[in-house]
């Protein structure tokens, strides 16, 4: 097949730009990472008006403008998978070999669902309304991999 | 296709701006820019049901997110509205200020909300400016946003000492001012008897740009709210016009092939525009008032002269007399200017800001005691970018 593009003497600078940065997660996102980290809870906020329990959670209810700062609920480690998909290609910037399963999962208490890995389940068994619940990490990263992954409840 | 007048006039009628500062722990981005959207709401004695359009700005990189206007919809307010992300660089405030009176100009909104932010301690700066030069000709070579430009062509224009010694001048002023602005990020308490270290010892940056002459690096955000006319005149009884806005730019001095400096800078050919078409041939009589985006101490001092269309050293006996003080015949930057706080994304509408809390008399400590009814905001970007904003107490013109 012929080339569509002459590129004979066609010089490439390869570059590269290093941008590091810093997160600033608020006080909000630092309470819901430190209670995960310190007591294994995973927390939400309610917001009255709207009637809805946030997880993650937000300083600001985007729908109504109320401050939910104050409003924390502590969830249950147990939920139902809502969606899922299988990560199927490979990159360094993945948190698992693949495949794996990135599951949207709501968690009891909570009326927004949660990304997360699911785990220790057959691709074929899972389905949406499945029961599933949080395994902790064994060593803290500070990060929302504090909860290594949900499975299914026995 | 030339510039058009208005479809109908547009004022500010509410403001909003956190306070500014090295690092905001305490916040994330969202909650950050909800503090000044929450400020500009009360200022206004609005609710976010009132607002018909968000336009949301910052530097490109700068935190290495991506979408920010869509992350910051928790603190925004922006969920279910209109909604656009602007980013023009060191201009992008500026040019938020000009899309929130075009969108309300033009009968598509008739109340429009613009936010201005940036976390600059979460990035890396220079790393993300840096991308704005060529990898084949400047990449490699580029300084960052730092310049010493101004001062070079200060002294060759006016001799050493004497160019050394406005700009000092012109920096310890903003002090001053900055001084007596609470939101200020850095207010230093300098005085006249510190001219000759702060010459000598400020630590050397490039050329003769020094530590002391340069802008912060900062977080925060500012917001203004936009209402046509008739809206504006319900929610405020003291709405400021926005009489007229123009922007200018020209690309050519990063590349090296074509190095020359520009003979008309972009700031003198947008003022000479905009008050030609506005019928003003005296601004530094006109104006009661300046917030002039100054990057540093030497390009505030050089560029006063492109501004009001000066000649000889006129901008630099401005400086030296000290009229350019808030108390002065041309107060340039009450609120202590970019030198004090810039929060880059939003720093530009921060002098939009400004200068119309000036008409309005409630800029706070830093109100000029004089009657303000004029006012200019100017703001820049790279590579050579102006955008200029005129207010107006009264609808008169
Ligand atoms: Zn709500």
């Amino acid at each position: 097949m012929q080339k569509a593009v002459d590129s004979a003497d066609a010089y490439v600078i390869e570059g590269k730009l290093a941008l590091p940065y810093s997160y600033f997660a608020g006080r909000v996102g630092s309470t819901f990472i430190t209670a995960l980290r310190d007591s294994k809870q995973i927390l939400g906020v309610r917001c009255d008006k709207c009637n809805k329990v946030f997880v993650p959670p937000r300083q600001t209810c985007e729908r109504c403008m109320a401050d939910l700062r104050e409003n924390w609920v502590q969830l249950e480690n147990t939920g139902e998978v809502v969606n899922f998909t299988v990560v199927r290609y490979s990159d360094k910037h993945l948190p698992r070999k693949t495949p794996y399963i990135l599951a949207m999962i709501k968690l009891d208490g909570a009326d927004t669902p949660l990304v997360h890995i699911l785990d220790e389940v057959k691709i074929e068994d899972i389905k949406p309304g499945m029961r599933v619940e949080a395994v902790f990490s064994e060593k803290t990263t500070s990060t929302i991999l504090d909860i290594d992954h949900f499975k299914p409840i026995a | 296709m030339g510039y058009k007048k208005k479809n109908r006039h547009v004022g500010i009628v509410g403001v909003g701006e956190t306070k500014f500062s090295s690092h905001r722990e305490d916040v994330n981005q969202a909650e950050m820019i909800h503090e000044a959207v929450r400020q500009a709401l009360d200022d206004a004695n609005l609710t976010m049901d009132d607002v018909d359009c968000v336009v949301h700005g910052n530097m490109e990189l700068f935190e290495m997110i991506h979408q920010p206007d869509l992350w910051h919809t928790l603190g925004s307010g922006a969920y279910g509205k209109d909604a656009f992300r602007l980013t023009t660089g060191g201009t992008t405030g500026g040019t938020l200020a000009c899309a929130g009176d075009n969108l309300a100009a033009s009968g598509m909104y008739d109340v429009v909300m613009a936010i201005g932010f940036e976390k600059l301690q979460e990035g890396h700066t220079t790393g993300g400016i840096t991308n704005m030069a060529d990898p084949l000709w400047a990449r490699k070579l580029q300084s960052g946003a730092l310049t010493d430009s101004a001062a070079v062509k200060l002294i060759e224009e006016f001799g050493a000492e004497r160019a050394r010694r406005a700009a000092m001048t012109y920096r310890i002023i903003m002090d001053k001012h900055a001084c007596l602005n609470p939101n200020s990020h850095r207010a230093f308490g300098l005085d006249w008897d510190q001219m000759d270290d702060l010459m000598e010892n400020s630590p050397p940056l490039i050329g003769d740009l020094r530590l002391i002459h340069m802008c912060s690096q900062s977080d925060g955000a500012c917001v203004v709210i936009y209402a046509s006319e008739e809206k504006a005149k319900q929610i405020t009884d003291t709405p400021v016009w926005v009489r007229d806005h123009i922007t200018v730019h020209r690309e050519e001095t990063l590349d090296l092939c074509n190095n020359y400096y520009p003979t008309d800078t972009t700031h003198r050919f947008a003022a000479e525009k905009l008050y030609e078409r506005n019928g003003i041939t005296n601004p530094l009589e006109y104006f009661d008032v300046f917030e002039m985006y100054d990057p540093s101490a030497w390009w505030g001092t050089d560029w006063l002269k492109e501004f009001f269309l000066l000649e000889d050293d006129d901008h630099l006996k401005l400086v030296e007399n000290k009229e350019i003080m808030i108390d002065g015949k041309m107060p340039i930057n009450p609120s202590g200017g970019v030198i004090a706080a810039n929060p880059i994304g939003a720093t530009a509408l921060v002098r939009v800001a400004e200068a119309a809390k000036q008409i309005r008399g409630n800029a706070g400590p830093h109100q000029i005691q004089k009657p303000v009814n004029h006012a200019l905001a100017s703001a820049f970007g790279g590579t050579m970018w102006t955008v200029l904003t005129m207010l107006e107490k009264e609808l008169n013109w």
